[in-house]
């Protein structure tokens, strides 16, 4: 694998930078193998405007720089971009035919965009946690094969002619006819598809105490959002003959090994929220994401969203699961655990630029980020370029919907000069999200879970991104 | 829209549930039969709702405890290696309080179960459902109160000849160190259900938008070393558009289409068990191909591994891999015999 310069080199550079140099200087960027002639890489160490000129741009791609060593007397000859003055491989030849792919997938100049596990978090790949790559992301839906994982004993890929769905009560006296359904039973019900957004209670947990990672992905990559379709549970439980005045709490329990069991809210299952899914993004739910059936409650932690969703208990009290009892609770400083704590409180992130990112230059950037809140829409979010001293308003991309995300971006014009960037979401209920002075002067840094503090993503000189803290 | 047609609408909404035509319900799904509920209504409640009959003993426990559970969670439940210690950090005075005491000090290595839980129906319950890790509900549902005595006396929350039972098991419940460990006063409890809904949250920011502050300390940054940690940022970025990924560790391998071995066997799960140089639950890997060295134990490791097996490591079983297909099975052999390469 050949490296190429970008820049100068790796001297390290004082005062303010040259703009007619490389902003990330000395960074190795990969270039396909035999890419560069000695000619060329003359050129590009002359500096990254030269380099631009020359029309290598999009030189990452193999393809383009077989195009470009293929015919260096043509570019020499001509004035201009090669791939435009020559023909490219891909204008000049019969491409693949139709279903080459029976399943597409993403190119495979986008492998770089992929869940990953954060080293050293977890001790066994089956209990653990991979990241959605948030940093490459646009608008609002997450790919369904980017979908954050979190399995506490593993997944399966179960047969759905075999799942079952039961719904029966702690008493009898709650449920009339305790009920089996087949996925054929769930199916031909009346079904509603809406988007909401997902995020795991722990998300940004490694981060109550100081910046423990570098990118997004592993700092807020506990989050996606999907458009979701299945039954509402209130249909399921009146056609179980439910007493919907006497349940106070349902149990959700799923058909893999941990057999997770969460206590859900009565409230949004009884207006309507709470949805027994199959369907995710047009297509049925992901093996990862519980294949075939699942739990959706709007608003609240992932942990809640039972997968591989095999029953459901109507009840009176609460139940002290093992991932309300043992998991899944927040301590605070007086030694206390918050039990029972499900709301995901309105938070946002800027997503471009990220940390571990570089600007490619000096100039105009659209900053984008995502903003969600468990209690309803977002309805404003602020961003900062100094750390939080003073901040202008986003624009929130439409559409803005319920417990979703929602995508915000402000222009912004990089001088070159260091900046601290930092957005501030508010949702329908008023609720400003915090900074993490005022989170941890309330919860302590113990808490793991439901950290939603103002993230700040430095900018230093030479364009590189990361992650850094402000109380 | 007139009024009326939209409330009919609105009607149409709301009932949407009840199908024309049907007088009860949708006439899909069936009856559960009692059985069908018993077998998978094994949820035990903080008040005990739910809780099987049956007992067992200290002693019983241990047993169960050193061939079952100690491969991950150590001999006296301390271990971390696999998962958070289970036992450890509570005291007399806790049992006696109901709040564990080591929870306020920061300087505490790490939270263990016993620490934190507060209802024993909860250990009763996570074991039945959920343990052993890689064979859950295995256990009866007196051996489930064996392991438990075995836990509680391990946290010595129960003498050495203790019997658990369904009616002991209030008495330990008594005494748990956590049990005043708990709170439900927060905000983050979706409407009704506790006394304390309608809680407001407990942080309160404000949308001051101009000279918000005088100055700007950054409390935290991520130091040099942590910066590969996570490995090539450049790799984990795009290769096109406004930003690339900073380059923080060596490129890696490009992706071959073909999945090599380690990647089949990080993909069926193998590794959740085995490690390559340590034994997780199952034995590693170089030290399956030194047991195996010089012998031809291919065919009879490829059933193996398919069909499950036992008794040549130790007590822990190997669970079938039912999964796998012969060609998987066999490529994974080959790799583990051959030391388990590209690790």
């Amino acid at each position: 694998m050949t490296l190429m310069r970008t820049a100068k080199g790796d001297s390290p550079r004082a005062g303010p930078p040259d703009p007619a140099a490389d902003v990330t200087s000395g960074r190795l960027r990969r270039a396909p193998e035999n890419f560069l002639t000695g000619e060329q890489i003359h050129l590009v160490s002359k500096g990254r405007r030269e380099f631009l000129r020359a029309g290598f741009l999009a030189a990452g791609a193999a393809t383009v720089a077989a195009a470009a060593v293929a015919a260096p007397s043509a570019v020499a000859a001509g004035a201009g971009d090669p791939d435009i003055l020559q023909t490219t491989p891909w204008g000049g030849s019969l491409g693949r035919p139709v279903a080459a792919n029976p399943y597409g997938l993403p190119s495979r100049h986008e492998r770089a965009l992929a869940r990953r596990q954060s080293p050293g978090l977890t001790q066994v790949a089956a209990a653990s946690v991979s990241f959605t790559p948030l940093q490459g992301l646009f608008g609002i839906i997450t790919p369904s094969g980017l979908h954050f994982e979190r399995h506490h004993q593993g997944w399966h890929d179960i047969d759905p002619a075999r799942h079952r769905f039961m719904i029966n009560g702690a008493r009898p006296e709650l449920v009339r006819t305790p009920k089996v359904y087949t996925l054929d039973d769930l199916m031909r019900l009346p079904s509603v598809s809406r988007m909401h957004f997902i995020e795991c209670g722990a998300n940004t947990g490694m981060e109550w105490g100081n910046v423990a990672v570098p990118t997004v992905q592993y700092s807020h990559g506990m989050l996606s959002c999907s458009e979701f379709t299945g039954v509402p549970l209130r249909t399921l439980l009146e056609d179980c003959g439910a007493d919907l005045r006497a349940a106070r709490f349902v149990l959700a329990e799923g058909g893999d090994g941990s057999s997770m069991t969460r206590t859900i809210p009565i409230e949004p299952v009884l207006s309507g929220e709470v949805l027994v899914a199959y369907g995710q993004n047009g297509e049925m739910l992901r093996p990862e994401n519980g294949y075939p059936l699942r739990l959706v409650v709007p608003g609240v932690q992932g942990v809640s969203w039972v997968k591989w969703l095999r029953r459901i208990e109507v009840g009176e009290r609460p139940y002290a699961a093992k991932d309300e009892a043992i998991h899944y609770v927040d301590l605070m400083p007086d030694g206390q655990h918050r039990q029972y704590t499900s709301i995901q409180e309105c938070k946002s992130v800027i997503t471009t630029p990220s940390g571990g990112q570089a600007l490619l230059d000096r100039g105009f950037f659209s900053v984008s980020g995502l903003a969600w809140s468990g209690r309803g829409r977002i309805t404003r979010v602020d961003v900062s370029f100094d750390g939080g001293i003073n901040w202008t308003e986003a624009t929130l991309q439409t559409p803005v919907l319920s417990k979703c995300l929602t995508r915000f971006s402000v222009p912004w014009v990089w001088d070159g000069r260091p900046a601290l960037l930092q957005s501030r979401a508010v949702d329908e209920t008023g609720y400003v999200q915090p900074s993490y002075g005022q989170l941890r002067q309330v919860r302590g840094t113990r808490s793991i879970y439901h950290n939603n503090a103002i993230q700040t993503w430095q900018v230093a000189e030479n364009g590189d991104v990361s992650n850094v803290q402000i109380l | 829209m007139s009024r009326s047609f939209r409330a009919l609408l609105l009607a149409g909404v709301l009932c949407a549930a009840l199908p024309a035509g049907a007088a009860d319900g949708f006439g899909l799904g069936r009856p559960a039969t009692p059985d069908e509920i018993r077998a998978w209504d094994i949820d035990v409640g903080p008040d005990f709702a739910g809780l099987p009959p049956g007992s067992g003993t200290v002693d019983r426990g241990m047993e169960i405890w050193e061939s079952t559970c100690a491969g991950c969670h150590g001999t006296f439940g301390e271990s971390n290696t696999v998962f958070s210690p289970l036992i450890g950090g509570t005291t007399a005075e806790d049992m006696a309080s109901g709040r564990v005491a080591t929870l306020q000090r920061p300087d505490f290595p790490q939270r263990t179960t016993v620490m934190k839980v507060a209802t024993v129906s909860t250990l009763y319950d996570y074991i039945r459902r959920a343990m052993p890790w890689n064979a859950p509900k295995s256990l009866s549902d007196d051996d489930v109160y064996a392991v438990l005595a075995y836990m509680l006396n391990l946290a010595e929350i129960v003498p050495d000849d203790f019997v658990l039972n369904e009616a002991t098991i209030r008495d330990v419940q008594a005494v748990m160190p956590n049990r005043n460990g708990m709170t439900t006063a927060h905000a983050l409890w979706p409407g009704p259900g506790f006394d304390t809904a309608g809680a407001a949250p407990d942080t309160a920011n404000t949308l001051c938008m101009k000279d918000c502050k005088a100055g700007v300390e950054l409390a935290s940054t991520l130091p040099d070393h942590a910066l590969g940690a996570h490995g090539n940022l450049a790799a984990q970025n795009r290769i096109i558009g406004p930003v690339r990924g900073r380059r923080t560790g060596p490129d890696e391998e490009p992706d071959d289409d073909a999945p090599s071995p380690r990647i089949l066997a990080e993909q069926a799960g193998c590794l959740a068990c085995h490690g390559v140089d340590t034994r997780i639950v199952g034995p590693g890997y170089r030290e399956i191909a030194e047991r195996y060295r010089g012998r031809d134990s291919v065919p009879a490791l490829v059933a193996k591994v398919k069909d499950g097996g036992d008794g040549v490591w130790g007590d822990i079983p190997m669970p079938p891999q039912p999964d796998l297909n012969d060609d998987q099975a066999r490529i994974l052999v080959e790799w583990i015999l051959a030391g388990a390469p590209g690790t």
